[in-house]
């Protein structure tokens, strides 16, 4: 046996290193649950636990944005046991306690995203770096949600998504950190179309204009393509810049362009222009090919029906979720909301809520914050009560699924929050779709980035 | 074709007004102070939300709850009742769906003073200043300004409705003898173009045609020579960039319909406002209007998509690129003077 000088074996040299690797090293992972938690970015250490909320509360989108931060604020409460409880009351299953999550009080931080991806990317990285934050939610655009969730795929940090309508953000965007409960451009499709053909007839001529980004260009290839398959043409495609404020030189040559639809991929303050725009143009008051002129709006929440007042009355379009709804859970969501604001709450604000909850109760099922135990508590999660039906979050592709709505603005409003009215409920069974046709790679969840 | 044509040249007539007006105020505040006003946008905007307030006052209500009848939330359902109608009956209905174009009574008197102040309070101290620091101070007050006004009205846009008869379409082809129905365009839009050509035909008559206008002309030409005869052209000159004010104001008062107003839209005309000036020449009030409307028409046709197919995205640099060509051939712009901001 060789001997190393000052009397130490080789055999010993590797015993010694051998145990201390187990010791400080390998053991804790076999041995104590959740050890890797010393390891990920923004682990709570104290008795708190801090969510990045990335708001618009000014661009294109900013009333959505405004209700989502009410919705944060007041999903906030009811996970530190404040208030009447809310959605924690009807989600099934659950493992919330009402006394935050995991014991550690739930507290946030939030920056305007100003509806523009960089600055959305830019917020996110603060919370993330500066403020501490475990877990990013919110914006109101797919360019902001598919931005964020590509950081924090490279940070390590989970990300759901609040309003995002886009086929790519759990389509060729997905990300393994990013989940969205809200629908897409594609369910839209599925569901809206049946509803055209009944109401409008099989021969029809549409004209598309489409705000110029993520978003807009996968609604109008959706919508297009399940109107192309009802029968109807499109007599054109035109982008418009998000924010354009004035659509009037884009709207003048629908008037003489054969077309009998319009076809508005627009949302936010650009639906409530456009739309506006469009009656002064004299478009609902139009006929064309011997037919009336109509115009569809794909995609609008009540926010975007109260902006354009008598101009949404009798308008189609989908939404993801409404207050009227008579479940257990919308009601109780409305109740909260309707109790601590004054108002009921729109789509935005209950994709917003729920995502909340949804993490959180993740957290407690897995026993830990790190976010893989995390990803794989959500993925593949079938919950009911907040307020869609049956939901699945779908591991595939993280995309929630469940019912979609087909909603029309009410022509004849009781009161001012009676802005819209739910045609047909669409299952999820109908709404479905393989996730295969959008492509894209949710990537690794492990190993987990470290942020700082 | 033509009807095509025809809609993008009205299309291009109404963008063109809203360019025009603010340029001739800007060009009215650089030919007689000789001031790069980078504040005039807020001027704007300040007209605008003279108009939102006006309506606001005018919609006053009422709030009473009703406690037997309970909202899905389980609150007491609230009754508003509308101060204005139950004051005035059926008058007060009339000023509410007017209050567009009323409000104009308040913004001439509030634009008037916020220029005269402006001028009094901040402008003079910068007459013998580099342009650079004018247009520093004057870039500052806007930010400063729309900063007020959203701390005020918040960030999100204000909708103002137009008057009821004004809504929809007017059938101008039906108007020059073509099947009903070719050619309509928004009455509102109308109704914006003519305001303004008479707004400009009023500025340039008050010029022309009055003895304040042509010792305001004699100064923008000579003011040595004007004050030497015992002319206080330095008085004429603060309301010169008070009438101004309220140009702009009331150009953004009537564009509340079209538009809904935020603390950005000042900006927003703005930039394309000092292209208009330069494309223009600077300190040429016919140079100006000619070129608002010259650039709106170009935006306009630009947008087709005939044009666009062609040049993709050319609606969204089609100014910036005559404002280039112009300058290159005609670097005092299409009516500028020799001599003006030139060393």
């Amino acid at each position: 046996m060789s001997t190393i000088k000052g009397g130490f074996t080789r055999r010993n040299v590797i015993k010694t290193g051998l145990t201390g690797i187990l010791a400080t090293g390998v053991a804790p992972l076999v041995f104590s649950r959740g050890a890797w938690a010393q390891d990920f970015c923004n682990n709570p250490t104290g008795s708190t636990v801090t969510f990045g909320l990335n708001l618009p509360l000014t661009g294109a989108y900013a009333e959505e944005g405004a209700d989502e931060q009410k919705a944060y604020e007041l999903a906030i409460k009811h996970l530190n046991g404040e208030g009447d409880g809310g959605l924690l009351n009807v989600l099934k299953p659950s493992a919330l306690k009402g006394n935050g999550i995991l014991g550690k009080k739930v507290q946030y931080v939030s920056s305007d995203s100003q509806t523009k991806s960089d600055v959305a990317r830019a917020g996110a990285t603060r919370m993330i770096e500066r403020d501490g934050a475990i877990m990013i939610t919110g914006g109101s655009s797919s360019g902001e949600a598919i931005a964020v969730q590509s950081l924090c795929q490279e940070l390590g940090v989970i990300f759901m998504a609040g309003l995002t309508h886009s086929n790519d953000t759990t389509g060729k965007d997905k990300r393994r950190y990013g989940f969205r409960h809200f629908f897409n451009a594609y369910q839209s499709g599925i569901a809206i179309a049946p509803v055209l053909g009944e109401e409008y007839g099989k021969e029809r001529r549409a004209y598309h204009l489409t705000a110029d980004y993520t978003w807009g260009w996968t609604q109008e290839e959706s919508i297009k393509a399940a109107t192309e398959a009802l029968g109807w043409q499109t007599v054109q495609t035109v982008r418009t810049p998000l924010g354009a404020a004035d659509f009037s030189q884009y709207l003048t040559p629908v008037l003489n362009s054969g077309a009998d639809v319009l076809i508005l991929n627009h949302y936010g303050n650009d639906m409530v222009n456009s739309l506006t725009q469009a009656v002064q143009f004299g478009m609902r008051d139009r006929q064309a090919n011997g037919k009336q002129f109509e115009v569809v709006v794909p995609l609008f929440s009540e926010l975007m029906a109260k902006g354009a007042g008598e101009n949404i009355k009798g308008i189609f379009g989908t939404s993801n979720w409404h207050w009227n709804l008579p479940d257990e859970g919308s009601k109780a969501f409305t109740k909260s909301f309707g109790a601590a604001y004054g108002s009921p709450p729109s789509q935005a604000a209950h994709t917003a809520y729920v995502q909340a909850l949804l993490y959180a109760d993740a957290c407690e099922r897995a026993g830990t914050f790190y976010p893989p135990e995390v990803i794989k508590a959500l993925e593949g999660f079938e919950f009911d009560g907040m307020g869609n039906g049956k939901t699945l979050y779908r591991a595939e592709d993280h995309q929630c699924m469940k019912s979609v709505l087909v909603v029309r603005g009410n022509e004849k409003p009781t009161s001012q929050f009676d802005v819209l009215n739910i045609v047909k409920e669409i299952d999820r069974e109908t709404a479905n779709y393989d996730p295969a046709i959008f492509g894209g790679e949710l990537g690794a969840a492990e190993p987990v980035p470290q942020c700082r | 074709m033509f009807e095509v044509l025809f809609l993008q040249f009205l299309n291009g007539l109404d963008k063109g007004s809203a360019y025009a007006l603010i340029a001739l105020g800007l060009t009215l505040v650089f030919g007689t102070l000789g001031v790069v006003n980078f504040a005039h946008g807020a001027l704007f905007m300040i007209g605008a939300f003279c108009a939102v307030t006006f309506r606001q006052l005018l919609t006053l209500e009422t709030v009473t709850v009703d406690p037997n009848n309970l909202s899905p939330w389980g609150t007491p359902v609230e009754i508003r009742a509308p101060l204005v109608q139950a004051w005035f009956g059926d008058f007060g209905a009339i000023l509410v769906n007017y209050s567009v174009p009323l409000s104009l009574l308040l913004a001439i008197p509030v634009m008037l003073l916020i220029g005269i102040g402006m001028e009094r309070g901040l402008i003079k101290y910068f007459y013998k200043r580099p342009h650079a620091e004018q247009i520093l101070v004057t870039f500052g007050l806007a930010i400063v300004l729309g900063e007020i006004i959203k701390a005020i009205f918040g960030p999100n846009p204000i909708p103002q409705p137009m008057p009821t008869d004004l809504r929809g379409a007017a059938d101008i082809g039906a108007w020059l003898g073509m099947a009903p129905g070719v050619i309509t365009y928004p009455l509102w839009r109308l109704v914006y173009f003519l305001f303004s050509a008479g707004i400009i035909a009023a500025v340039f008559a008050f010029l022309q045609f009055t003895t304040f206008g042509m010792v305001v002309r004699a100064g923008m030409a000579d003011r040595e020579t004007v004050g030497i005869l015992g002319i206080n052209i330095d008085r004429r000159f603060t309301i010169m960039f008070g009438i101004a004010a309220v140009v702009a104001g009331m150009a953004g008062v009537m564009y509340t319909p079209l538009l809904p107003p935020n603390y950005t839209i000042g900006m927003d005309f703005l930039v394309i406002s000092f292209v208009v000036v330069v494309v223009g020449g600077m300190g040429s009030l016919p140079g100006a209007i000619a070129s608002g409307f010259l650039l709106g028409i170009l935006q306009s046709f630009a947008s087709m998509t005939q044009v666009k197919a062609i040049f993709p995205g050319i609606d969204q640099i089609i100014i910036y690129l005559v404002a280039v060509i112009i300058l290159l051939v005609r670097p005092r712009g299409l009516l500028g003077r020799r001599g003006v901001m030139e060393t």
